[in-house]
């Protein structure tokens, strides 16, 4: 540190790669590689010559093998005659819409949650406040198990529908049975569809983002008609009737209609079958995260100074206004990267349905298609591998969201 | 710091590490115990009574071949291993042998690198469901909802069941018997299947057995026996020949109370070859010669370990069956000991 | 005539209105100031007395004195001929010890409770600052004397392992004194140190302790890790990781935040990794593939395994809060201590590791509640902790068929464990932040 302005000229000297600075970090940065890359490498050699000696060098071939195992809950077409890889498939889905299904309701619920915590009835705020604690500071893990026997201790089976004078009967103009076994609802068809279900879709989307273009014009539309003559036409009910009018028109069009469900031997029949574990575990997660999110939200809201209320109320915005308004965005900055943050708990925490026979990716690939293999190895690192993708997708929209409002704000 | 936690690691690994290569008899006894690997949790086969202690059929011959080898039942350490690490855990020498309900198929055997050196229970998948169903048949089940545990080959064998026989059915998976049977219980399922010596527990512990049936049908084999690790022969012929002398010696009726009093007065042949009192065949398998004797002496013979533990007399409940020595009608039979 | 009217006395402080004080005030202002907020208090009214009706008879009038669930049904037709049933505590009161101590037998739970003990005097000083520092050395004996109580045999292994910092910081005194003025002489003294201490601890330790075990054996019964179950096993595998990971933990921050690419680079790569994936696989990958990574034969203690992988996953989150409080010291601390002409080690360990460590203090405290309820994931490969034991149990032929109990007991104890912590941790963050702001 003598003199910086002066370059040392003296002879590059051994003690140099650790006293001067220049050369110091080069020195720590090579040993720390020649270090990490020895354990790295120690520990693939083990591994390769374990499995050597096993005689089942890695090998991805099994996830082309037939499966031989069903699924109860398949999102895409799969039976016991499809291959490893599908199941796989079937899994991987089945996590993404437990973990989508449970990042909606977990939303809602710390929304409505952080909202009411900060309400000035103490009655309602402690009872929020009641429920994140006992929620939060017990495993995630027993809050599924709880769920799931709840459904399955206190909802009636399929028997009990049966018979003259059944014991249970179903529910909301007999269209939906809760049983023991999961929630049976109507499921609509099409009795006159444009032949697939995809062709079907894409119809109905195609009306639906025409409505959205169409109110987009129309206020657009609106806003210019105020420049001009400083008022604005109402746009609401003709947003409401172009986006709603095509809509009933093309399901009248199609043939919309429900199937319900029946009992028909041990089980429902028809209508659409929301099972057990699935509640169990959404359930169970939407609670657990909820507790997290409600703090976030409450967090978010208070970060907001009260000087940018008192500056609202100073323009004259009303109350819900200046939520909706001057609060709410301000807050959303704060709030999403930890949302996001719980969205990547939740996705992880959805492992945990194995444990109540969920259907998820560690069920098929981590466990029954592990065993069936024989290949722990590759299933395992596999699995590993598949949410660690999904992971760094969330965090890098997460990091991609951060930097946008960085931009905006400050 | 860092590097300190990692060189205790070593530590902890180098010190505990053992050549498992081949002589596993040696290493076992030098080790003066045996890893038995058993299930987590099966009643009558392997669990937890209150106190912790292990108890159940297969426990019984872990610790048969420990007085084998050491003439202490008690020099066991018992390995509890899940459905899903238990062949890693044999290969990678946790554990010394399999005592673990598990079945002997021929991927097992060839590809997954483990020896069965014979059965100890003979059993098959069955299925269960409550009598109000009115159900006689496996057959009838089409459509119903299926409680079954994953990471076996039930699972396998109830697919195929299913689709041999042109039925649906909708499984509800689950990680153990105590879940699957609350499951059931219930009535979250219609079907409860697993091995028929599992269901038969099952239906015991119900507070009235009665309002349930298992079918007639067995929907697939299940040999369950002991697995060693391939490429140690004289490891796997003392665990063959150990369960063979249980087995025989229920043959000729040794049992843990005459044993040492037919020992002693050596008049039959077959019996004193078994006992060790000649033949000398003990030590050919690198063991005592009088390795049956204490082992009918402490632990009993097949039947008694069998009336012991899961028989008609326990709350298993289990009929000998299939599993009755060949000479009443069971295919139970062992080698000669010559 | 003049007319005075100046009071002479205070008139006596009258009574607030009836209509702000007292308990129909602070109703009207807290409960229905709005008829929204009214609707709302009459839906959580409801709601609470919903909960209260279901669940405290339950929980009252249940029955602590039966020797099984048969029992206890007994027991409940009896008081209750209309077939009303409450819940059966006496699953609790038969098997408390297991669910709390595991597999130890009776005569041996002094042991955990004596290391509970130990753990809590020993966070003392690391919880609260204001502590004398003589407490330190409570702490730095439990690291080898609470594996001593929960595991057992002799107690030279342990001795041994902590001979082992010993002689490695011995040998770093001798060689630095020795080498004083060489211009290696910090590298051999590490080195020499580090070498020592492996040496010591691979080579010589393990014979050492096995011939003064045999010359005197002097220990307590050996314990099985796989016998460690129940809440033993979940505190265990709790402090175990949180104080094996705070090392890793520091290093990984520090080498997240360097400007050295490859050091930052393998800290991250191996934070982001560990974060993003779920426990469960990594617990997998210590009870099936671990033993694929070491040596051939190597015999892995499938706990042990599993705390050495949740020692770095803890280690991965606590990085990241370290980090934080790294990124919170103010830059001009950096500025002063290089100001000071500290190098790079002298300034992390005398100016910013104490700050930024105190400042992640409630940090790690919610990562060790996190750890800490984490412990039931075990229970999906062993059924040795808590949420396991309650499934053993549940198999025990005399509770067949109990499952609100155990699962609300063992709740319970969580909620408490985890709730205390927390409450801790806020207000330490509290206090924390009126220091700096």
């Amino acid at each position: 540190m003598a003199d910086a302005a002066a370059p040392p000229s003296e002879a590059f000297r051994l003690s140099m790669l650790i006293y001067d600075s220049r050369y110091r970090s080069t020195t720590i940065q090579i040993v720390v590689l020649i270090l990490f890359l020895l354990g790295f490498f120690w520990l693939a050699n083990n591994a390769v010559q374990n499995l050597a000696a096993l005689g089942k060098p890695i090998n991805f071939g099994f996830l082309s093998q037939t499966s031989g195992y069903d699924i109860n809950q398949t999102l895409i077409e799969y039976d016991s005659t499809y291959s490893h890889g599908r199941a796989t498939m079937v899994g991987l889905l089945n996590t993404l819409l437990v973990a989508f299904m449970g990042c909606v309701t977990a939303t809602l619920i710390g929304l409505v949650g952080g909202v009411l915590r900060l309400s000035n009835n103490w009655l309602v705020s402690r009872l929020v406040t009641l429920y994140v604690e006992i929620f939060r500071n017990v495993p995630v893990l027993l809050w599924i198990i709880v769920c799931m026997l709840s459904i399955t201790s206190t909802l009636p089976g399929p028997r009990a529908f049966r018979g003259d004078d059944p014991e249970a009967s179903m529910i909301l103009f007999g269209n939906v049975a809760a049983t023991n076994r999961g929630i049976y609802v109507p499921q609509p068809f099409f009795e006159s569809g444009l032949g697939s279900a995809g062709m079907n879709f894409l119809v109905m989307a195609a009306v639906i983002i025409a409505g959205i273009f169409f109110v987009r014009w129309n206020n657009k539309r609106a806003g210019e008609i105020q420049v001009q003559t400083g008022d604005r036409p109402n746009t609401f009910w003709v947003n409401f009737a172009a986006m709603t009018v095509p809509f009933i028109v093309l399901m009248f069009v199609m043939g919309l209609s429900f199937e319900r469900p029946e009992l028909r031997g041990f089980n429902f029949k028809g209508g659409m079958q929301i099972q057990a574990p699935l509640i169990g575990v959404w359930l169970g997660l939407s609670l657990y995260t909820g507790t997290y999110i409600v703090e976030i939200v409450r967090s978010g809201i208070l970060s907001v100074s009260k000087g940018q209320s008192e500056a609202a109320a100073a323009l004259g915005i009303r109350p819900g206004l200046t939520m909706s308004l001057v609060i709410l965005p301000q807050a959303l900055r704060v709030i999403i990267p930890q949302l996001i943050s719980q969205y990547l708990n939740l996705t992880k925490n959805s492992s945990l349905g194995v444990a109540v026979g969920y259907a998820d990716l560690v069920a098929t690939l981590g466990t029954t298609t592990l065993n069936q293999s024989g290949r722990e190895m590759e299933t395992i690192l596999l699995l590993m591998a598949i949410y660690l993708t999904i992971s760094l997708t969330i965090s890098g929209v997460m990091n991609w969201y951060n930097r946008s409002v960085q931009l905006v704000g400050r | 710091m860092k590097r300190s936690i990692f060189a205790c690691a070593a530590v902890a690994l180098t010190m505990t590490g053992g050549a498992l290569a081949a002589q596993t008899l040696d290493a076992v006894k030098e080790r003066g115990e045996l890893n038995c690997g058993i299930t987590e949790g099966t009643l009558g086969f392997s669990a937890r009574d209150a106190n912790g202690v292990h108890q159940g059929f297969d426990v019984e011959f872990c610790r048969a071949l420990a007085v084998a080898i050491f003439n202490d039942a008690d020099a066991v350490n018992y390995v509890e291993l899940s459905s899903a690490n238990r062949f890693t855990a044999l290969t990678a020498g946790n554990a010394d042998v399999l005592y673990r309900t598990t079945t002997w198929t021929l991927t097992r055997d060839v590809d997954l690198k483990t020896n069965f050196v014979g059965v100890n229970y003979y059993d098959g998948q069955a299925f269960m469901v409550p009598a109000e169903l009115g159900v006689s048949s496996a057959l009838e089940l089409d459509g119903a909802t299926v409680c079954i545990e994953v990471g076996t080959t039930t699972e396998l064998n109830l697919a195929d069941y299913f689709r041999a026989n042109g039925m649906e059915y909708q499984p509800l998976p689950v990680g153990g018997t105590t879940e699957a049977k609350a499951l059931f219980e219930e009535g979250a399922c219609d079907v409860y299947t697993t091995d028929g010596s599992a269901l038969a527990g099952v239906k015991a512990s119900f507070p009235d057995p009665s309002a349930y049936v298992i079918l007639p049908e067995v929907a697939s084999k299940e040999p369950l026996g002991p697995a060693v690790r391939h490429g140690d022969e004289q490891w796997a012929d003392v665990v063959r020949w150990v369960q063979n002398a249980l087995i025989e010696a229920e043959e000729y009726d040794i049992t843990s109370e005459n044993a040492a009093q037919l020992a002693e007065s050596g008049s039959i042949p077959a019996v004193n070859r078994i006992l060790g009192v000649e033949g000398g065949l003990g030590e050919m398998l690198g063991l005592e010669n009088d390795f049956a004797l204490n082992m009918i002496t402490k632990v009993g013979n097949y039947g008694e370990i069998f009336a012991r533990t899961i028989g008609e007399s326990t709350p298993i409940g289990l009929p000998r069956g299939l599993n009755a020595l060949y000479t009443e009608g069971g295919i139970q039979y062992a080698p000669p000991f010559r | 005539m003049s007319l005075s009217f100046v009071r002479t006395e205070m008139e006596e402080p009258q009574p607030a209105p009836s209509s702000t004080v007292g308990i129909v005030a602070w109703a009207r202002t807290n409960l229905f100031s709005s008829i929204p907020n009214t609707i709302l208090t009459i839906i959580a009214l409801y709601l609470l007395v919903r909960l209260a009706v279901g669940i405290f008879p339950w929980i009252f009038l249940g029955v602590w004195d039966a020797g099984s669930l048969s029992e206890c049904r007994e027991i409940f037709a009896e008081l209750y001929p209309d077939g009303r049933e409450y819940a059966c505590w006496a699953v609790i009161a038969d098997r408390w010890d297991q669910i709390i101590f595991g597999y130890y037998s009776a005569d041996q739970y002094w042991r955990p409770i004596l290391g509970w003990i130990l753990i809590g005097v020993s966070a003392v000083p690391v919880l609260y600052p204001n502590t004398p520092r003589s407490l330190l050395y409570v702490t730095v004996a439990t690291a080898f004397v609470y594996p001593f109580l929960v595991w057992g045999g002799t107690i030279w292994p342990y001795l041994m392992a902590a001979v082992g910092f010993g002689v490695g910081y011995g040998v770093y005194r001798i060689l630095a004194a020795v080498t004083a003025g060489n211009a290696f002489s910090s590298v051999i003294a590490v080195s020499g140190s580090v070498i020592a201490a492996a040496v010591w601890w691979i080579g010589l330790s393990g014979p050492i302790s096995g011939a003064l075990a045999e010359a005197m054996p002097w220990g307590i019964e050996a314990f099985r890790s796989r016998d460690l179950a129940g809440f033993a096993l979940a505190i265990t595998i709790g402090v175990v990781a949180i104080a094996a990971s705070l090392p890793l933990a520091i290093a990984l921050a520090l080498g997240r935040q360097s400007n050295m690419l490859i050091v930052n680079k393998l800290s991250t790569g191996f934070i982001e990794m560990i974060r993003g994936v779920p426990l469960i696989t990594l617990i997998f990958v210590a009870v099936v593939l671990l033993q694929y990574f070491l040596p051939s034969g190597t015999d892995v203690d499938p706990i042990l395994a599993i705390m050495i992988l949740v020692t770095l996953f803890t280690a991965a989150y606590i990085a990241e809060v370290i980090r934080a409080g790294l990124a919170a010291v103010p830059k001009g601390q950096y500025e002063a201590a290089d100001s000071l002409g500290l190098n790079y080690g002298l300034a992390q360990r005398l100016i910013i590791l104490p700050q930024a460590l105190k400042i992640a203090i409630p940090g790690i405290v919610s990562n060790f509640i996190s750890v800490f309820k984490d412990t039931v994931l075990v229970s999906i490969v062993f059924p040795n902790d808590p949420l396991g034991i309650a499934d053993t149990i549940r198999a025990d032929s005399n509770w067949n068929g109990i499952v609100w109990e155990l699962y609300g007991f063992i709740a319970l104890v969580f909620f408490l464990f985890c709730f205390a912590m927390s409450r801790y941790s806020l207000s330490l963050e509290k206090r924390l932040q009126t220091g700096h702001r």
